[in-house]
């Protein structure tokens, strides 16, 4: 399942896509996002359950300020949550 | 004395019993409760089919309303609460529900729901709720391929429908066919906010506009909005809309213009798909926990 967690406002789309079926829940990405973005959740979509990261309630709404010192208007884009992602489960949509 | 004016926002509330079904006969009684942001609704299905339901507007503390709207589905059946096997709980307020034993959040619900209602040909699924909207992708089982919800503004949702209504005085229910009846679409109003939304409908009703081409204008900002969210998920025939907002043919009627994609009829009240959802899932659960599958 691809979760995308975020908004689209006057300025843009900002979406965090999580592919629920190549996220294994090692939590490394929850670890290594500076902001604490992310977090480890129960799998409510499915009665199998399982852990699976998400993007805190806290932050959905205001990811692209979440966000933002990860990504310089300048220079290269070095996320940390897509680079410790073994599994390659997570994407942005900006 | 003052009189009690019309309140145009207020929906119907209302529950519903299946008179040829008998809750004796089943093996498994499972319900499904989904309290919404705005609209709370409780399902019972017997074996799996829809027996009886319920539903009413939240109230303030979500624990009283689903308990409320527990005891108006199962009114007048003799059914009683701990009678069913198993309560899955869902929507904003799934947590809230004191009985229920697990919860499933509302987007798995709505495709599950979805599929039971329309058949399994739905691959795309878009509730409109009161305060929040929802693209969903999903299997020819009901399970989510990809979602998209929106809830960061109520913009393009039930909530900003409500006060629309108020605004232009027109009831709820006629709000869709009054937005139809204008000779060609106007220009849309602001959409990325209920508050500007409103706003700028009342400017141009001070303009003069008639209220059938502001209603026509909102309905299109609306839209819009919704239009761009399916965009990010892609839509894919059989496409259906579920929730409240389901039942507004101006909003379904240019969802189709927009899209080239009509959606499915409903055979049931649409706003009950995430509460039927719920119930499905607590089947499969409690089938699970008894050790049959």
């Amino acid at each position: 399942m691809l979760a995308h967690y975020g908004y689209k406002d006057g300025s843009g789309d900002y979406f965090i896509i999580i592919d629920t079926d190549k996220c294994n829940g090692c939590g490394k990405c929850v670890e290594t996002c500076p902001p604490r973005v992310l977090e480890l959740i129960d799998d409510e979509y499915d009665i199998e359950g399982g852990l699976m990261a998400a993007v805190t309630d806290e932050h959905r709404k205001k990811i692209k300020y979440s966000c933002g010192p990860c990504k310089p208007v300048s220079g290269e884009r070095k996320l940390p949550c897509v680079l410790i992602c073994e599994t390659k489960a997570i994407t942005h949509s900006w | 004395m003052t009189e009690q004016s019309e309140e145009f926002w207020r929906w119907r509330e209302y529950r519903h019993t299946d008179p040829d079904k008998d809750w004796h006969d089943a093996k498994i009684v499972t319900a499904g409760v989904d309290i919404g942001s705005v609209g709370s609704k409780a399902v019972v299905t017997l074996d799996g089919e829809l027996y009886a339901y319920s539903v009413m507007r939240t109230g303030g503390v979500s624990e009283e309303t689903a308990i409320e709207a527990m005891n108006r589905a199962l009114e007048g059946t003799g059914l009683k609460t701990d009678n069913v096997h198993y309560v899955v709980g869902t929507g904003y307020g799934r947590v809230n529900v004191p009985f229920a034993k697990r919860t499933i959040t509302e987007i798995a619900c709505h495709a599950r729901g979805a599929h039971y209602i329309y058949g399994p040909t739905v691959r795309t699924v878009l509730d409109i709720g009161g305060q929040d909207c929802k693209a969903i992708r999903c299997d020819e089982k009901g399970k989510v391929m990809s979602f998209l919800m929106n809830d960061k503004c109520a913009a393009g949702t039930g909530r900003g429908l409500e006060v629309f209504a108020d605004l232009i005085r027109v009831p709820i229910e006629k709000l869709g066919k009054t937005s139809l009846n204008v000779e060609e679409e106007p220009p849309p109003v602001s959409n990325t906010c209920v508050i500007f939304a409103k706003a700028e409908s009342v400017a141009l009703l001070r303009q003069g506009w008639l209220k059938e081409k502001v209603a026509a204008a909102y309905h299109l900002a609306m839209v819009n909005r919704i239009v761009d969210l399916l965009t990010r998920v892609g839509i894919e025939k059989d496409f259906v809309v579920t929730g409240g907002v389901a039942k507004n043919t101006g909003i379904i009627f240019r969802l189709e213009k927009s899209l080239g994609i009509r959606p499915l009829e409903p055979k049931l009240d649409p706003i009950l798909a995430g509460a039927i959802g719920a119930a499905l899932f607590a089947k499969a659960l409690y089938e699970k926990q008894i050790g049959l599958r």
